[in-house]
């Protein structure tokens, strides 16, 4: 079973950090994603630009329209993902509370719809 | 053969067990039903089985295979068809051990903190007490639909996000015990919170929940908190009778008429809260359940030891820091020391403005200040407790002192000049 890991957290907060703090929190994420990759855990992953980076395109009327950032103002942005295949709910649930930044941010935990075939 | 008691006894044990072995929780529920129907048939004419349990986890397994059967014919889904022939090797343990593992395993799954409290509190009543959708609507007084709709999506996730049917290991044991701890006393004060609804449907989910107590001690017997859960539920649920007048009035704990407490709630919850402080509780529900106890042991409300029960109610404020119980204790400090202690302490915790809006807050005042014949000030805040109260017996109540303490007042409230 494939779970996504939706990896939340505060962007201010993170710029703020010192160069010192950044680079240890990414040291940590590349030893979590090594850990998961030996536990054959890992499917994919990868960290966004910021929110300032990014655009929204809506179709409406045969239309395109698009607009600067997303869709809705939160508190916490979504940072990154982690593709995971777990066995079960508690394992994905026991791969993400040790992501770095569940000790901060939030970690959503979705399951991906199967297709047969 | 009384298919409603076998049905009692039998419904989670049967539904713990098919949930095991056919993985599938949505289509274990209507095959134990079925198969619960086909016994009902069957049995007058045929006999009863041997183990009506083996019975009929055999019929609901058959049932889901069947319903599985259809379905990968249908998709010819090969996960569905290796599934299938798992289920269908010939051994399956039905020993005592496995079926314990099963209940465990079915409670565990109900109270699992991925889904909502108040779907947690559903479904156990559902796969666990095996209520019906209806009885726990009007328990929770919502819709039937609401209900069914919450039963829906709550089964929805377990199957899509695929909710294992497991007991927690080890290192999570504690903390999700904790969980469903919550949950039977959520079903339990439900039941026991005089606020509206017909009498008897409260009283089943009282009963409900001392069931569900005493299954998961039966499960889990050396677990002292636990015990201690049931031991609180006992004593307070053998004041149910006493609590409530004719038309569902309010009958305080020292108006109540002691010989109507359930003596043997009583005579088995002390023991068992006893033990369990022996073997080191020291949750809030041994907390509550041993100021419970002390109330339960009191031939009368004058007689109630209420500096102990401070002491316990500043325990509970170390476990459990919340305004409701600061205001619990500034009542027991009133009623161990005077009003006047109680009153001061009130007026701290409303200058700390948590309890802004609530109710019992003025109405405690009201109450010290009638215990200290200040009929004035007390009608003052029974009248700022009424124009909050939101149910119907507690406003009756507090209607009740209102017109007391003005009829005391006019008669001639001397104390009240100085």
């Amino acid at each position: 079973m494939e779970y996504l890991l939706l990896i939340y957290g505060n962007e201010a907060d993170v710029a703020k950090m010192s160069k010192a703090d950044q680079g240890a929190m990414y040291q940590e994420f590349g030893s979590f994603t090594q850990s998961i990759q030996e536990s054959k855990n890992y499917v994919g992953g990868n960290q966004l630009q910021d929110v300032a980076t990014a655009s929204t395109v809506r179709m409406r009327g045969g239309k395109r329209l698009v607009t600067d950032g997303p869709f809705a103002e939160t508190r916490e942005q979504l940072g990154g993902y982690y593709l995971i295949e777990a066995k079960d709910l508690d394992e994905a649930l026991g791969i993400a509370e040790r992501i770095p930044s569940a000790r901060w941010g939030s970690i959503e935990v979705r399951p991906l719809v199967k297709r047969p075939g | 053969m009384n298919l409603e008691s076998l049905y009692r006894e039998e419904w989670r044990r049967v539904l713990a067990t098919t949930v095991r072995l056919t993985g599938d929780f949505d289509l274990s529920e209507e095959a134990v039903q079925d198969a619960f129907v086909a016994a009902l048939e069957q049995w007058p004419r045929d006999g009863a089985p041997a183990s009506p349990y083996a019975w009929l986890v055999s019929a609901a397994r058959n049932r889901v295979v069947d319903q599985l059967r259809r379905r990968a014919r249908f998709a010819e889904k090969q996960g569905e068809i290796e599934h299938l022939a798992a289920l269908s090797e010939p051994e399956i343990d039905l020993s005592e051990a496995a079926m314990v593992d099963d209940q465990l395993r079915l409670i565990f799954t109900c109270c699992h903190p991925a889904l909502a409290v108040e779907a947690q509190v559903a479904l156990t009543l559902r796969t666990v007490c095996g209520l019906a959708t209806e009885e726990i609507a009007r328990g929770f007084l919502v819709p039937v639909a609401t209900m069914a709709q919450r039963l829906v999506r709550v089964k929805r996730k377990i199957r899509d996000a695929r909710l294992p049917f497991a007991v927690p290991p080890r290192d999570q044991l504690v903390e999700r015990l904790d969980g469903v701890m919550l949950v039977v006393y959520l079903v339990f004060t439900e039941g026991y919170a005089a606020t509206s609804g017909k009498v008897w449907i409260r009283s089943q989910l009282c009963d409900e929940a001392i069931r569900l107590g005493r299954l998961l001690c039966e499960l889990i017997p050396r677990n002292p908190e636990l015990r201690a859960l049931l031991a609180l539920m006992l004593l307070h649920d053998s004041r149910r009778i006493a609590r409530a007048g004719p038309d569902e009035e309010i009958i305080t704990l020292e108006e109540q008429n002691r010989e109507l407490w359930d003596r043997r709630e009583i005579a088995e919850g002390v023991p068992l809260l006893e033990s369990a402080l022996r073997e080191g509780a020291t949750g809030e529900y041994a907390l509550q359940a041993a100021i419970a106890a002390l109330h339960a042991r009191a031939p009368r409300a004058e007689d109630t030891d209420w500096a102990q029960i401070a002491r316990l109610y500043d325990a509970l404020l170390q476990k459990q820091p919340s305004p409701v119980v600061e205001l619990n204790r500034a009542a027991a400090i009133a009623m161990a020391e005077g009003p006047s202690s109680g009153l001061a302490l009130i007026d701290e915790l409303e200058a700390k403005g948590e309890l802004a809006g609530y109710h019992l807050l003025p109405a405690a005042r009201a109450d010290l200040l009638r215990r200290d014949g200040r009929w004035r000030e007390a009608a003052e805040a029974y009248r700022q407790a009424l124009a909050l109260v939101a149910n119907d017996p507690e406003r009756r109540y507090l209607n009740r002192r209102l017109a007391e303490v003005e009829g005391l007042q006019s008669a001639g409230g001397a104390s009240n000049i100085n």
